[in-house]
């Protein structure tokens, strides 16, 4: 399953992740989110952002106790916490929020 | 993937009408050329691929004598036939345990028997052809490996064993799964299922100790490579990521800290599960295994406990000794390996822990037996420590615990559903179908007793009933760590306790847990997520 953008074709494996993280671009992101039929605001890209900051430090992508308390340090005391993650990303935010973001899908017994 | 509906719940768990082949759609993806090779196999189905599978057939029926006896045994009794989980969810009559078995029984009877050689048509004996091999892919990946079938089978047979044959020959051919497959090489590369870095699982476990420093004001460590440590302890990977799984760790890092143990996680072997059990690769789960021989002796530990996981705990307890033993370095005035509940139990037995049970007053428990440490290993020196021991600590550190049916419990578990090399958004459709008699003994416990609360000791049974949970109407964090709980009520020496927060007038932080709701639990319906899963 390929994404088409602007005429260019971007390759994503079975479950719409890129195969090649290093193209990925916000235009790409708000396709493949569309994909995931989520409408990306502030609060996504928020996230998305600390995703792919915290991606390119450690090469994975953080634990989601991380990055609820990421969120509430930037977004404020209700937001951090997973309900609140799952509001913006209904399939998981490791899972659905990672692909948005363009990073390899996280295995294991998660 | 197709769109679904979540089984309904009813007054009592039927047994359901036949629907042939309603499962014949349901196959995980196939493992990429990348994920094959590095394990060794065949990229892509080869030419001869008949050949070959019948070849490694041949081989592993020498090799596992069992396996021989398995395929030569069944009698048709029918015991096994309502006693999968997958077969109760979905009704495919293939998922019955003994016609699961004559997938891989049909095409044993026409190669390896004379009567099958000769006479097929008599015998029920079958061609290795495509549809066969689809069968195959198919519906060995509808077997969690539970061995919930064989308890009930008057000869013992292992449908597991089978399912874990015909995955290595399919392996062998180039028709692997890509999601065990792809979670093995980051484990030989990365050394966990995550494919966490070490400097990842560094930064992960000082943000813990911040976290736990934050909530008690008492210094707990999660210590990484220390050399010298007493105590290695080897957890599910999920451990250091997932919810409710971090519950659980720091809860054991609490209890560490309190029985005054030095005690340290290794980065060389940051995982504890082993998922080529699943494979039924003998040669992959030696690698795995070997992996934290190698660890405890490079960190000169004296002992090894094992984390929260249920097929982890069946290697450790079972295979260890034989795959990467002797473990002779240890200290055998302690079990080798140990089991997290069996350090938290023995401390609860000499007091040495201060436990305030009222902590989880807010929950009503119950506990879900995972089934490789229900059916596939043991704790303590008695039989039934492995029942016995989860529930004696779950009960210290809780005052409303209740069990679930007789008949879906200990010995007799169900499956979460997920386990086995399941728990891939792919087989999303087979994970909330197979969970429904959990489901249902679940929903029983919530109407008669006010369940509130599922307690789990395994990553897989924790990841899986957090995703599905929601279809039947209830709450992804109903279910929770055995550790999550231990860690609620344990008081550290020095700990800032709520009656202290009352003095200085801060509020507890902590907001209440959800509970089961009632009435969605009676009208359960798919949640909106399920439709987020067309990708």
């Amino acid at each position: 399953m390929d994404y088409e953008l602007d005429g260019n074709s971007f390759p994503a494996d079975e479950e719409g992740y890129l195969t090649d993280i290093t193209v990925w671009n916000k235009e790409l992101a708000d396709l493949i989110a569309k994909d995931e039929n989520i409408e990306m605001n502030d609060d996504h890209w928020e996230v998305v952002n600390f995703l792919r900051d915290y991606y390119e430090e450690y090469q994975i992508a953080p634990a989601i106790r991380v990055l609820t308390k990421a969120v509430k340090k930037s977004l404020g005391e209700d937001k951090g916490n997973s309900k609140y993650l799952y509001e913006l990303f209904p399939y998981g935010p490791a899972k659905q929020a990672c692909k948005i973001a363009g990073l390899p899908k996280p295995t294991g017994c998660i | 993937m197709a769109d679904f509906e979540t089984p309904k719940l009813t007054d009592f768990l039927e047994t359901p009408a036949i629907q042939r082949d309603s499962m014949a759609h349901s196959q995980p993806f196939v493992a990429a050329p990348e994920h094959q090779e590095k394990l060794g196999y065949p990229g892509e189905l080869v030419g001869n691929w008949q050949e070959k599978a019948i070849d490694k057939f041949g081989d592993l029926l020498t090799k596992y004598r069992s396996l021989q006896v398995y395929m030569d045994s069944c009698v048709k009794c029918g015991a096994c036939t309502d006693k999968c989980h997958y077969f109760l969810g979905t009704g495919d009559p293939k998922n019955m345990p003994a016609a699961r078995q004559d997938l891989l029984r049909q095409v044993y009877r026409r190669y390896f028997t004379f009567a099958g050689k000769w006479f097929p048509w008599l015998v029920g004996a079958k061609d290795l052809t495509k549809q066969v091999l689809d069968d195959w892919y198919s519906y060995f990946h509808q077997c969690s490996q539970c061995r919930r079938c064989a308890v009930y089978c008057p000869y013992g047979i292992d449908t597991a064993e089978i399912s874990m044959a015909a995955r290595e020959i399919m392996d062998s051919v180039g028709q692997g799964q890509k999601y065990c497959n792809e979670i093995i090489g980051k484990v030989h590369e990365k050394s966990n299922n995550l494919g966490l870095p070490a400097p990842a699982l560094k930064a992960t476990l000082e943000d813990l100790e911040e976290d736990i420093e934050d909530e008690t004001g008492v210094a707990v460590k999660l210590p990484l490579d220390v050399e010298g440590a007493d105590i290695l302890l080897v957890t599910p990977s999920a451990d250091f990521v997932a919810e409710p799984h971090v519950d659980g760790l720091i809860g054991y890092a609490k209890v560490f800290h309190q029985a005054g143990v030095n005690w340290t996680l290794s980065s060389y072997a940051s995982e504890a599960a082993n998922f080529a059990m699943f494979i039924g690769s003998y040669e992959q789960m030696h690698d795995i295994a070997e992996r934290i021989r190698k660890a405890a002796q490079d960190l000169g530990v004296k002992r090894i406990v094992v984390g929260e996981c249920g097929h982890a705990w069946r290697v450790a307890y079972n295979f260890w000794n034989t795959l990467a033993g002797p473990f002779d370095f240890l200290d055998p005035d302690y079990p080798v390996p140990q089991h997290i509940c069996e350090f938290t139990y023995d401390l609860i037995q000499q007091n040495k822990l201060n436990l305030n049970k009222s902590a989880n007053d807010h929950m009503t428990l119950t506990f879900h037996d995972s089934c490789n440490v229900a059916r596939a290993s043991r704790m303590g020196p008695e039989p039934g420590g492995q029942f016995k021991y989860p529930r004696e600590v779950i009960k210290a550190v809780c005052n409303n615990y209740v069990d679930m049916a007789a008949d879906t419990i200990h010995e007799n578990t169900f499956c979460c559903g997920g386990g086995g090399g399941l728990l891939t958004d792919d087989l999303m459709e087979l994970r909330v179908k197979g969970a429904k008699p959990r489901m249902q003994a679940l929903t029983d416990v919530v109407k008669s007793d006010g369940v509130t609360h599922m307690a789990a000791i395994c990553a897989i049974c924790k990841s899986q009933f957090a995703k599905v949970m929601p279809y039947y109407g209830m709450e992804m964090d109903n279910v929770v760590s055995i550790h999550q709980l231990v860690s609620n009520a344990i008081i550290l020496d020095g700990q800032e306790t709520d009656e202290d927060e009352e003095e200085t007038g801060e509020a507890p932080t902590e907001a209440p847990a959800p509970e089961m709701d009632m009435e969605t639990v009676k009208d359960s319906e798919t949640p909106d997520t399920a439709e987020a899963e067309g990708t």
